[in-house]
């Protein structure tokens, strides 16, 4: 950049033209737009288009049939063969659903465990990032070994000690058992927000970290009037990565809370999805509609953050 | 090295800022960087550790910063280290969670050697990881490579075959246990709309786990794709400009350019696979319970039943050791490769 100003114009346009084509040449693939412009190569990309426009079908047809099937009688829904336009759509199903399966209190219960495990891992993982990134405390390497060896270790394989840590917790003898607590606490521990904190951390300068020292910051203004504010981008994909996991998340909260007053509702319908739930069908269908729908609309509002998320964690495991 | 281009390109693509991609790039130096200097007595730079003289004394800066370390150690302390070193105390011990723990040596082990699921757990868990290698490995490459040469609709194809990654995965494996259903389901209606042979694919032990299979890669495979989408975008122009002038046709820039430019995510993807594919829980539990004869009893599903069937937390503490010693290894290779991607190949 600082190139541009100092050189002659003629050089400069050449720099910027060496600059456009090398950025449009970088949108190239593959398939050369050579190829493109040759009729056969026409009709091939558009076959191609089309097998993938066709094989979308895949993804949307299962949903398709879920948002449809919940609109099904309890005698269509059950039809041999199946009716793949419902004949006699009852959209009162989706509102009987809501009110027999106890949806509103499910939904508040799944928005409390999102939000608490939300507030708890960005307060247990930024601090401890701020301390490895900023602070750089003697004994930093040993922490974060400490911190970083639990990527690897996939917590089922540690599910029943888990399990049993919560039903009597060492020293002080309490169970978290039934209690939201024992749903948060264990997810708080996150090797893997920690790693992304850091990391991002890491790029805020250290002149701006230190200029506030100068002036006479302490720690903990450092990092709420500095590094917080500047760390938007890492929190809202922890944020929202967070919210998902908590709101798909099984296993650990069907242990932990065998209350139904206090299960979230992915838990809630697989209890009901259960032989002695009594439950029709299709009402547990649209059960499944209302869970669906939250992720989905996250999705669609924060696609950007998600796909970036997404790209960090696969590679991170 | 080539890792780190595609690291750049996933910024590009997502269309985040300069930042993203600092995020990436500086995540490959934490551990040797800044490691090195704690060792050189403590702090970081000099010019650091003067600014520190000058606004407080180390001791404080020690202690501020494991005050913020605090809440993270006492989490981890006790609800991942302290459970991981339980594990294989349990395994040693007779455990019911009603009367204390005894010690009984080796005889959980010897239980669950002995337990002819044991056998067909590990069988069956490796069959479900060998499927899903077959079904689902190649499809998410595939899938990138087609989409990424799109001129049209690329975002709608990255949303469409996303979505299923964001259903959770209780509804995803509701809505399958009724489209694999033989009366109502949607496949057997499919299959006799195209006169095709129907099937009762749950309650038949030979296609009971591939169909587990298949609703597993159907909700995870949106996820690798978007990572080899990334990573793709990543491969430089001038490699594919250069084939060309030499002469290599379509198949020659995909099989000398394209691949040998993903090859690393490929691997590092291949090893995660394996490692979340060896702990298929959900689907068994929730589709078929196991069932039909043992078919699809993974190895997580036996420990979860030797603990909340039987009330034997001991013999599943120690079939849970033994997964956890095969994911180690996986976990280990994992490790190495990814550690020799960040220093450059």
């Amino acid at each position: 950049m600082q190139n541009v100003h100092d050189a002659t114009p003629r050089e400069g346009m050449r720099w910027f033209r060496r600059r456009m084509s090398s950025e449009a040449s970088s949108e190239r693939s593959l398939v050369s737009p050579l190829m493109l412009k040759h009729p056969a190569g026409r009709v091939i990309y558009w076959l191609v288009f089309s097998l993938l426009l066709f094989s979308t079908l895949i993804t949307f047809g299962p949903l398709y049939w879920m948002f449809e099937g919940a609109l099904k009688s309890s005698v269509e829904i059950f039809q041999t063969p199946p009716t793949f336009w419902t004949v006699h759509p009852e959209w009162s199903n989706y509102i009987n659903a809501w009110n027999i399966l106890q949806l509103p209190l499910y939904f508040r219960n799944s928005l409390i465990l999102a939000a608490g495990a939300v507030i708890l891992q960005v307060l247990v993982s930024a601090s401890a990032a701020y301390a490895l990134s900023k602070l750089r405390p003697v004994g930093k390497s040993v922490v974060q070994f400490g911190f970083f060896c639990t990527l690897m270790v996939p917590p089922v394989v540690y599910l029943i000690p888990q399990f049993a840590n919560i039903s009597n917790l060492p020293l002080i003898h309490v169970s978290l058992i039934n209690s939201w607590a024992g749903v948060w606490l264990p997810e708080a521990a996150s090797a893997f927000n920690i790693l992304i904190l850091k990391s991002f951390f890491d790029t805020i300068p250290t002149e701006l970290t230190d200029a506030a020292r100068l002036d006479g910051a302490n720690a903990w203004q450092l990092f709420t009037r500095i590094i917080l504010p500047l760390s938007g981008p890492a929190l809202a994909v922890i944020t929202i990565f967070t919210v998902i996991a908590s709101w798909k998340d099984f296993l650990w909260p069907l242990l932990v809370l065998s209350e139904s007053d206090l299960q979230p509702l992915i838990v809630a319908l697989y209890h009901e999805s259960g032989i002695n739930a009594n439950l029709p069908f299709n009402y547990l269908i649209a059960g499944l509609v209302f869970a669906s729908i939250p992720p989905i609309l996250l999705f669609m509002l924060f696609q950007r953050q998600i796909i970036r998320g997404v790209n960090l964690t696969g590679l991170k495991g | 090295m080539r890792l780190s281009s595609s690291f750049l390109s996933l910024s590009r693509t997502s269309g985040t800022t300069q930042r993203g991609s600092d995020l990436r790039s500086s995540q490959q130096k934490p551990l040797s960087a800044q490691d090195n200097r704690v060792k050189n007595g403590g702090s970081a730079s000099p010019r650091e550790s003067r600014v520190w003289r000058q606004t407080g004394l180390s001791l404080q800066r020690n202690l501020s910063a494991y005050l913020f370390l605090l809440p993270a150690l006492v989490i981890f302390a006790l609800f991942v280290w302290y459970p991981v070193v339980l594990g294989f105390i349990m395994s040693f011990q007779s455990v019911d969670m009603i009367n204390p723990a005894v010690w009984v040596g080796w005889a959980n082990y010897r239980h669950v050697f002995s337990d002819p699921l044991f056998g067909i757990a590990w069988r069956n868990t490796l069959a479900f990881t060998g499927y899903a290698l077959l079904f689902g490995y190649m499809m998410p490459i595939l899938l990138a490579l087609l989409v990424n040469e799109m001129r049209h609709g690329k975002g709608f194809f990255r949303l469409a075959f996303y979505l299923p990654v964001m259903l959770p995965p209780i509804v995803t494996v509701f809505l399958w246990r009724w489209i694999y259903d033989p009366d109502s389901g949607l496949l057997n209606a499919l299959l006799s709309l195209l006169h095709l042979p129907d099937g009762l694919w749950l309650e038949n032990p030979g296609t009971a786990l591939p169909a587990l299979v298949i609703v597993a890669t159907w909700s995870a495979a949106g996820s690798t794709m978007l990572i080899y989408l990334a990573a793709l975008q990543g491969v430089p122009a001038m490699l594919y400009e250069a084939a060309e002038i030499d002469g290599a046709n379509l198949w020659g820039r995909l099989w000398h350019v394209t691949l040998p430019t993903i090859r690393p995510i490929m691997l590092l993807l291949l090893v995660l696979q394996i490692i979340a594919t060896m702990q298929v829980f959900i689907e068994p539990f929730t589709i078929t319970g196991g069932g039909p004869q043992n078919a699809t009893t993974s190895v997580l599903l036996l420990i979860y039943n030797y603990a909340f069937q039987s009330a034997d937390f001991g013999e599943a503490s120690a079939l849970g050791v033994m997964l956890f010693l095969v994911l180690a290894v996986f976990a280990l290779i994992y490790m190495r490769m990814t550690s020799r991607l960040m220093q450059g190949d």
